[in-house]
């Protein structure tokens, strides 16, 4: 049995100082009628050698296809070093910062982050995670309602091109303390400019209405870029706030929220995972959230501050913790507890290693690998490209046959090939999300483009 | 013993960018360029490794210390849970790749639902909650839905017992419910006398913890729960204590409708010093509509195989919907996986029995050594109570100074402050995996600091000494905020 | 604890009221109150021109230890707010029932006056709340 040292001798010492007669006996409180003997439904014990052997075959079972997929979760390089000194010992079997004094590692890291995230996203002040983007979005839009003391509406201005899950985690998550979503469409016309965007004008039926916040996504989840600057002022102009959600790769090439419209954003989330995260089938990411000063005590999440120790030593530790579950209670600004330490940890530690300028190559390439990416499949007769406007590393392919089809038929020629938005966007006909990164080769597109002929064939029109 | 932040390392063009795909221009339109760089810091591989390395020898850790952090278990985090999570193919998937392409993860998947369904007696387990606050979430937008879906409509008040953990009530009011407080007795059972008057027309439900947060088991859980379950309402049952019955009673027998489980604490994956977590939820009967999405599904394949799908709001349309933009803290959901299949039906019965004894042990230790338990009469659950009240009132010398005082010999300080009913005390969970060799080391500790605060509780109250800091000043941290460096 | 002024009326929640020559209410919270938080890092003052009813939630305080809603003692219009408290909340710790006041109300109903608690049954409330 492993994990538990006890030998016999250890066990009738313990007992006598105890004065019981037997371990069953320490659980006498419990009344007798509820106490299992048997929890026959679970299996036998595995040595971790036999518990190694079947989790080798489950994953071998799944294999390493070529990924194509974006959609919020982005495969990049990883240094080894990051993962080499993430699962540490003292960084993995910490615990949260409570003493600070024995924690000095954690939180001097995490005030290190708090720095690094603040200045990506343009920002005055950071937390220290939440548990991922889109539950992130949901405490950004509570904490625009907690913040903006004028408006009693708490009504919030989505986008349609904002991902679509992360509105649906929203919804889950703040609908039980009132808050409305309204979605704003994006242009469609054929011809029409920033075809797939946000337009302004589509904010206008809004004017002179109690609007909370307005959200904005860049790029959106279509690859966009949208007309940050216009939507940050047309929320300001309208007494709301503005709310970006953005993925922190390409804060490296793109203007930072803090700098969009006249006054910038005043809060900003997303995922944190593109920044030294693996795709892990699904998790654990990390969400990230930054503001503006003015707005830090209405900010979620942990918060770490440098101070001075009895002999005037700088030091780090917790604060603003009055404004937190294990303190305000019910009145707290979120329920959160545990976030996602371990994660930022590794995000701190590749952002360390690749600084500003391998981050930038890292967006460019992954970028340049998109476009290469588009050319070669669009050169496929059945394959149009939705969107021709400005984009990050993602794009929207319209295919003459059913989607998921051509997603199963791709997958038994070991390519993941995208994400099909036709059920959450009937409008786009039969639409394919794509994503090359920097790890995607010209002949690992080549192999895509090669694979996606053969499906095509397959999947009847 | 202290390092300098990696910003004052960094120097112009030292990152080793060779090391990343060559530079291409970025193609981005004028006006929506970054014109001036983050302050990232630009330093060698080595200065980072270097750098990070040192910064991980200034933490205690459970690889590092006994850790006995009351509501916490700090329990042995197994490697091999890390390295078969993150094999290169489980690390390498896309969560919205097509199931056909995923079902050995997804497998693990559906068996962590199964085994957990049968450790706590429940019909339905959703691995989606990211942590315990989420789960708690989760359990309470469930009986919310369940009584808005019977048009139940009067239904907001969620009764929270005053020693419940501050996610409690902070979740009550996240989802839009009301929380009526109802006091503990001198024994640490609930009032259940409170409990009758505060039950009604208006209750949606009950927040439990059992064992609770003062460390006993509930006696009359069956009453409790049958005065709810006549009163319309539902029963939530906290799960962080679950190490201290896990094999021994499954809270579905106990009445409990749904349930969420810190696979953090019972379950052994890692705290990484403040998550990531998983707050999986179980559910009964009554409230399998209402599960977050999305599950695991298993249906008949081609001859006796299986095949594993994602169950979302096409199979569950009252779904209280999705709190994840994916599906959990997968990673985690593979550790704690692992975890109960090397721990098999026997291990599991084991875990409880053994942090029971370890509890009880120290327990009856302490009470020897003089110092005074909460609840002298009752069995310590996985965790017990010391209250220093007579030490803060007769020396001058209070729980805090103690825990600092503790870091000094070595141990990382239990609990303190919480559960907020007793005064100056110390939640000490011990857990299962440690030695009795470490247990009398931990209470020989108390006893030599309990010694010095009565010789010098001027040292005691100065503490800690020998780590990388003294007592830091939490007040000047929360008004002279400096939350970002600036150069 | 220092001693409790005579021209204050109190709520049992630790708040002081006093009312001035011009008709106007001055609030604050009390040294008990002040003592059990601690060091205060900020407070939240209501703003000029807020309605507030008896009892309603008027303003936070907040230590490291815990960060409190101050109750209105009674209801009325605020006239001012004591913006010192910015960027010297500790003015609460050294002197809650002078310098350390938190707003000024033009009271609706001067009856609400009369059913505060006088100095000595507040004190009375603290003397039992000590067991």
């Amino acid at each position: 049995m492993p994990f538990i040292p006890h030998t016999e001798a250890d066990v009738a010492e313990m007992l006598a100082a105890i004065g019981a007669g037997s371990i069953d006996a320490l659980f006498d409180e419990i009344p007798a009628a509820l106490r299992i003997q048997s929890l026959a439904g679970i299996p036998d014990a595995l040595t971790e050698m036999q518990v190694g052997r079947l989790m080798q075959s489950r994953a071998q079972r799944d294999g390493r296809p070529l990924n194509f997929i974006g959609a919020g979760a982005y495969e990049h390089h990883i240094p080894a070093a990051v993962w080499a000194i993430v699962s540490r010992g003292e960084f993995y079997s910490a615990y949260t910062p409570y003493q600070a004094e024995a924690s000095q590692g954690t939180l001097q890291l995490l005030y290190e982050y708090q720095t690094m995230m603040a200045s990506l996203t343009g920002m005055q002040v950071s937390n220290a995670s939440l548990y991922d983007g889109a539950s992130a979005l949901a405490e950004a839009c509570l904490m625009a309602v907690r913040a903006h003391r004028k408006s009693k509406a708490a009504r919030i201005l989505v986008p349609a091109a904002v991902n679509p899950i992360y509105l649906e985690v929203a919804r889950a998550i703040a609908e039980g303390q009132n808050l409305k979503f309204d979605i704003v469409p994006f242009a469609m016309g054929e011809g029409e400019p920033g075809k797939g965007t946000t337009r302004p004008s589509s904010l206008e039926q809004y004017r002179g209405q109690d609007i909370t916040a307005v959200v904005v996504q860049q790029p959106n989840f279509f690859g966009l870029l949208e007309d940050v600057d216009a939507i940050t002022d047309w929320a300001h102009s309208n007494n709301a706030l503005a709310i970006a959600v953005v993925n922190p790769l390409s804060l490296s090439i793109l203007k930072p929220p803090g700098e969009w419209g006249a006054k910038g954003v005043d809060i900003v989330v997303g995922d944190g995972q593109p920044l030294g995260v693996p795709m892990s089938s699904g998790g654990p990411y990390f969400g990230f959230m930054t503001t503006r000063m003015e707005h830090v005590r209405q900010m979620p999440g942990r918060i770490i501050g440098r101070t001075l120790d009895l002999d005037g030593k700088p030091g780090f530790t917790l604060t603003l913790q009055a404004r937190e579950q294990h303190i305000r209670r019910s009145k707290a600004t979120s329920n959160i507890c545990t976030n996602q330490g371990l994660l930022v940890t590794a995000a701190t530690i590749h952002m360390s290693l690749l600084g500003s300028a391998g981050l930038e190559n890292v967006a460019a390439a992954s970028q340049q690998q998109t476009r290469k990416l588009v050319e070669a499949l669009t050169r496929i007769k059945g394959v149009k490209l939705a969107f021709s406007g400005p984009r990050f590393h993602e794009a929207v392919l319209q295919l003459d046959r059913n989607v998921a089809g051509v997603i199963e038929a791709l997958a038994k020629r070991n390519v993941i090939g995208g994400f099909d938005l036709t059920p959450r966007y009937p409008e786009l006909g039969n639409a394919l999300l794509v994503c090359a990164t920097e790890m995607r080769t010209d002949e690992d597109i080549a192999i895509y483009a090669a694979a996606l002929v053969e499906a095509l064939a397959e999947v009847k029109s | 013993m202290s390092e300098p932040l990696i910003f004052t390392h960094s120097r112009p063009g030292r990152s080793a960018i060779g090391q990343y795909p060559e530079a291409v221009a970025a193609d981005v339109p004028e006006h929506l360029r970054r014109r001036k760089r983050a302050a990232l810091p630009e330093v060698s591989e080595l200065q980072a490794v270097r750098h990070f390395t040192r910064l991980s020898q200034l933490n205690f850790s459970i690889d590092t210390h006994f850790y006995p952090l009351g509501s916490c278990t700090m329990k042995y985090n197994p490697r091999a849970c890390n390295a078969f999570a993150m094999l290169p193919e489980f690390l390498g998937r896309h969560p919205y790749g097509p199931a056909s392409a995923g079902q050995g993860f997804l497998e693990c998947m559906y068996e962590l639902q199964e085994m957990l369904k049968e450790v706590t007696g429940m019909k339905g387990v959703s691995l989606t909650p990211m942590a315990g606050a989420q789960g708690e979430f989760a359990g309470v937008a469930m009986i919310r839905a369940y009584h808005k879906a019977r048009n139940d409509l009067a239904r907001t008040e969620i009764i929270v017992p005053d020693a419940a953990h501050g996610t409690n009530p902070a979740t009550a009011t996240m989802c839009g419910c009301t929380v009526v407080e109802i006091p503990s007795l001198a024994n640490g059972d609930i009032d259940v006398d409170a409990l009758k008057q505060a039950v009604g027309p208006k209750t949606a439900g009950i927040m439990l913890t059992n064992p609770s947060t003062l460390g006993v088991f509930e006696r009359r859980i069956k009453e409790v729960a049958q005065i709810v379950h006549e009163a319309g309402g539902l029963l939530y049952y906290d799960g962080a204590n679950l190490n201290a019955i896990l094999g021994k009673v499954r809270p579905g027998d106990m009445g409990f409708d749904v349930i969420h489980m810190n696979l953090h604490k019972t379950f052994s994956t890692p705290h990484g010093g403040g998550g990531p977590g998983s707050g999986a939820v179980g559910v009964g009967q009554r409230l399998l509509p209402f599960m977050p999405i999305p599950l695991v599904g298993k249906e008949n394949g081609p001859g006796t195989e299986s095949v594993f799908r994602w169950l979302d709001e096409r199979d569950l349309p009252q779904s209280i919907g999705r709190l994840s933009a994916f599906m959990g803290n997968a990673g985690v959901l593979l550790r704690a996986y692992v975890y109960m299949r090397m721990l098999g039906r026997h291990g599991m019965h084991r875990v409880a029995e053994f942090a029971a004894l370890n509890a009880n042990y120290m327990l009856a230790k302490l009470k020897k050594a003089g110092f005074d338990a909460a609840y002298p009469e009752r069995r310590a659950s996985h965790e017990f109570i010391i209250t220093l009240k007579r030490q803060a009132r007769d020396l001058g010398v209070n729980a805090m100074d103690f825990a600092k005082r503790l870091l000094d010999y070595g141990f990382h300080a239990p609990t303190t402050y919480f559960p907020l009913l007793v005064p100056e005390c110390l939640l000490i969970e011990p857990t299962e995996t440690e030695t009795k060799q470490d247990l009398d080391a931990f209470v020989d500790a108390l006893v030599a600091v309990q010694a010095e605060a009565e010789q010098d509780a001027a040292k005691v109250k100065g503490a800690p000494y020998t780590l990388p800091v003294r007592r830091l000043d939490d007040v000047r941290a929360a008004k002279q905020l400096d939350l970002t460096y600036q150069p | 604890m220092s001693s409790i002024p005579s021209n204050l009326k109190f709520l049992d929640s630790h708040e002081w009221a006093r009312l001035e020559s011009d008709g106007t209410v001055t609030i604050g919270i009390s040294d008990h109150a002040q003592n059990a938080l601690g060091d205060l890092v900020f407070v939240e003052v209501p703003e000029v021109g807020k309605a507030l009813t008896k009892g309603g939630a008027a303003a936070v305080v907040e230590s490291v230890k815990a960060a409190s809603d101050v109750y209105s003692p009674v209801s009325g219009e605020v006239i001012a707010a004591n913006d010192a408290l910015g960027s010297a909340p500790e003015l609460v710790n050294t002197d809650p029932y002078g310098q350390g006041w938190l707003y000024k109300i033009k009271p609706a109903n001067r009856g609400e006056l009369e059913q505060l608690l006088t100095p000595s049954a507040y004190e009375k409330v603290l003397a039992d709340e000590a067991h």
